[in-house]
């Protein structure tokens, strides 16, 4: 690498923001090691030896690791613990098969088992028990027993990496983790993140070569044999990343945010209950939207009310007495769901979809409000309703959902209609505010900008039209912000433009505040509010 | 030789409060605890065909066991009154830190 030449860039997405420059190390699984295989005895004894093993590296990285991190190798542990588990593994190494067949088609039957669970916390699972299968086989194979070398600070780069792995590398001297796949919601990102190591995902392929390494979490990418002026580049970001993270950190933790001496309610959008393992999560003001779709999308058909029940009482809990507001099912549009979504729309996005479907489908429906009823009882429950275009639409969610409050409470079950509002997308309902007897509205800002400007916001040869902040949409989120203001109901945005810190000017002079973001925003986003306030510009 | 209090099964039935049902830490904490007595200990979900070994942490997991279901419990053996007590107890609880 000659100073001033350009090195290769590869973009990805985001897992954990943060700077790292260092030594460019790939890790890739070494597939090395057909074993051979022993008589059964040996067979047996093999299996023991690399569980012991397996168990000891585990406790001793957990003893490392601690926190969070522990309570996940703890499972582990507790499975090579399991003499029932483990005796059938056994059997059938005494049955001929070789020690590391035996054990990979148990634990792929185990990691099968949890897949196909309607339920998203089994299934996070299930990358647990395939980083036991792997360590315990790599064991067997004769390649285990010795932690990976990896200088300190480097850019480790891996297909994907799990957990453990990610645990046996010294981080102490900083360092990153640049994966080819991987995902941004995984374990080793949640790790990544309460780590503070910066973690790029899904860079696509990366030749096999490179020495060093710079790695932005923040602009997501990763540069190889960066050139001299790369490099001053790179350091610029970094030293401009930590300066603003610093102040923004002090300004999260302050109680409230306040623009020209208002109040600015700032609240986080959640996907699924994982979300709030953010550690941001904790300074929001309560949850603006906690989208519902991830129990669709569970393999095992439709979620049952226990599954919902337990999923929105998590939620309740974690908020306390915050606010927390629930979006009913949002299926349709470019949100398909097999069993439940119509096929074979000439247009989805102008077709039945959320509440419209939800309202064509109440048989679906109600088990969702029983499961909201129930969880109304528990905390400071808001729920709305998705794509919604007349008052008619919210007075025929209301009856269906007072009906099932009556039925429950004459059951003897705990049960209530919480407050009910809608979300602001569709341009008539913005147009014809005034019509809903609404709690609260809460402003879709990406519909709302696609429907008013007519453009698919997935067609990307429309993007330089698909501006939120045309006068258009402003229009109409500042009519809403105001019917909110003389009538005296609560109006939010939730959409991409509460989380851009370029719309924030925007939004607030529309007379928005309350705003919902991603727990990831959070920090900027109440940095911004605070520089504005001050007269400085949206940094 | 089987003495009186060996032959004799005590059971329990508590309901599971846990937010998201019995998952992974509160049936590491479950099997923890059931191995720590000489007592047989199985459960089920009230109701269920198949009464599962609670030392068990990958049967445990696979009982799927939701939030608010009822779990029974049985056990038999020198110290099973106490184990049938101490899993009501830690399931009653909700699984507090450091069970």
């Amino acid at each position: 690498m000659q100073g001033g030449a350009t090195g290769l860039a590869y973009r990805g997405r985001t897992a954990s923001i943060g700077f790292a420059h260092g030594p460019f190390v790939r890790v890739d699984a070494d597939t090395n090691g057909e074993r051979v295989a022993g008589n059964l005895a040996e067979e047996a004894l093999a299996l023991r030896a690399a569980i012991d093993t397996a168990s000891g590296q585990i406790a001793d990285l957990a003893g490392i690791a601690g926190g969070e991190a522990a309570q996940i190798l703890e499972f582990q542990v507790a499975l090579l613990e399991d003499e029932d588990f483990i005796e059938d593994i056994f059997a059938s190494i005494g049955e001929g098969d070789a020690a590391d067949v035996a054990w990979r088609s148990a634990l792929d039957a185990q990691i099968a088992d949890y897949n196909s669970a309607a339920d998203e916390y089994l299934k996070a699972r299930s990358s647990d028990l395939a980083d036991l299968r792997d360590r315990v086989i790599n064991i067997l194979r004769g390649g285990g027993g010795q932690a990976l070398e990896i200088p300190s600070g480097a850019v480790v780069c891996a297909d994907d990496l799990p957990p453990s792995r990610f645990l046996e590398i010294d981080w102490s001297g900083g360092g990153g983790l640049a994966l080819l796949r991987g995902s941004p919601t995984s374990h080793v990102a949640m790790l990544a993140r309460a780590r503070g190591i910066p973690m790029v995902v899904q860079l696509g392929a990366i030749p096999d070569i490179g020495a060093t390494a710079l790695l932005d979490g923040e602009g997501a990418t990763l540069e190889l044999d960066p050139g001299a002026e790369q490099v001053r580049l790179f350091e610029k970001r970094r030293e401009s990343h930590r300066k603003s993270r610093a102040s923004a950190r002090a300004i999260l933790r302050r109680p409230t945010a306040s623009w020209r001496g208002e109040r600015i309610k700032l609240f986080i959008n959640i996907q699924r209950v994982d979300d709030l393992e953010h550690a941001d999560a904790q300074y929001a003001d309560g949850i603006g939207l906690m989208r519902t779709e991830f129990l669709l999308t569970e393999r095992g058909g439709l979620p049952d009310e226990e599954t919902q029940f337990g999923a929105y009482d998590a939620v309740l809990r974690w908020a306390d007495r915050r606010p927390v507001t629930i979006r009913t099912f949002d299926a349709g549009g470019d949100k398909p769901v097999a069993g439940f979504t119509l096929d074979g729309e000439a247009n989805p996005f102008l077709g039945v979809r959320g509440l419209r479907l939800c309202l064509a489908r109440p048989e679906i429906f109600a088990i969702q409000l029983r499961a909201l009823a129930r969880a109304a009882v528990r905390g400071n429950l808001k729920v709305m309703f998705p794509m919604v275009t007349s008052a008619d639409e919210l007075e025929a969610g209301r009856r269906l959902f007072a009906e099932i409050v009556q039925r429950l409470q004459a059951d003897g079950i705990a049960a209530m209609l919480p407050e009910l509002g809608i979300m602001v997308e569709v341009p008539a309902a913005a147009l014809a505010i005034a019509s809903f007897k609404a709690s609260f509205f809460s402003i879709g800002s990406n519909d709302l900008a696609q429907y008013v400007l007519a453009c698919d916001r997935s067609n990307g040869a429309l993007a330089p039209l698909m501006d939120p902040l045309h006068p258009a949409v402003l229009e109409l989120i500042a009519r809403t912000a105001e019917h909110g203001r003389r009538a005296g109901i609560s109006v939010s945005l939730c959409g991409d433009m509460a989380g851009d810190p370029r719309c924030l000017p925007a939004l607030l002079n529309c007379g928005l505040r309350e705003l919902s973001v991603n727990a990831s925003a959070l920090a900027q986003i109440k940095q911004t509010i605070d520089r504005l306030s001050s007269g400085g510009g949206v940094g | 030789m089987l003495d009186k209090a060996d032959g004799q099964i005590f059971t329990g039935n508590v309901r599971l409060v846990h937010a998201v049902g019995m998952h992974a830490r509160p049936a590491v904490k479950l099997t923890k605890l059931a191995k720590k007595f000489q007592a047989q200990v199985s459960v089920r979900v009230a109701g269920a065909a198949e009464w599962i070994n609670a030392k068990s942490v990958a049967k445990i997991m696979a009982m799927r066991a939701a939030h608010g279901s009822t779990i029974e419990i049985k056990a038999s053996g020198t110290d099973a009154e106490a184990a049938v007590a101490a899993l009501v107890d830690l399931i009653a609880t909700d699984f507090p830190d450091g069970a």
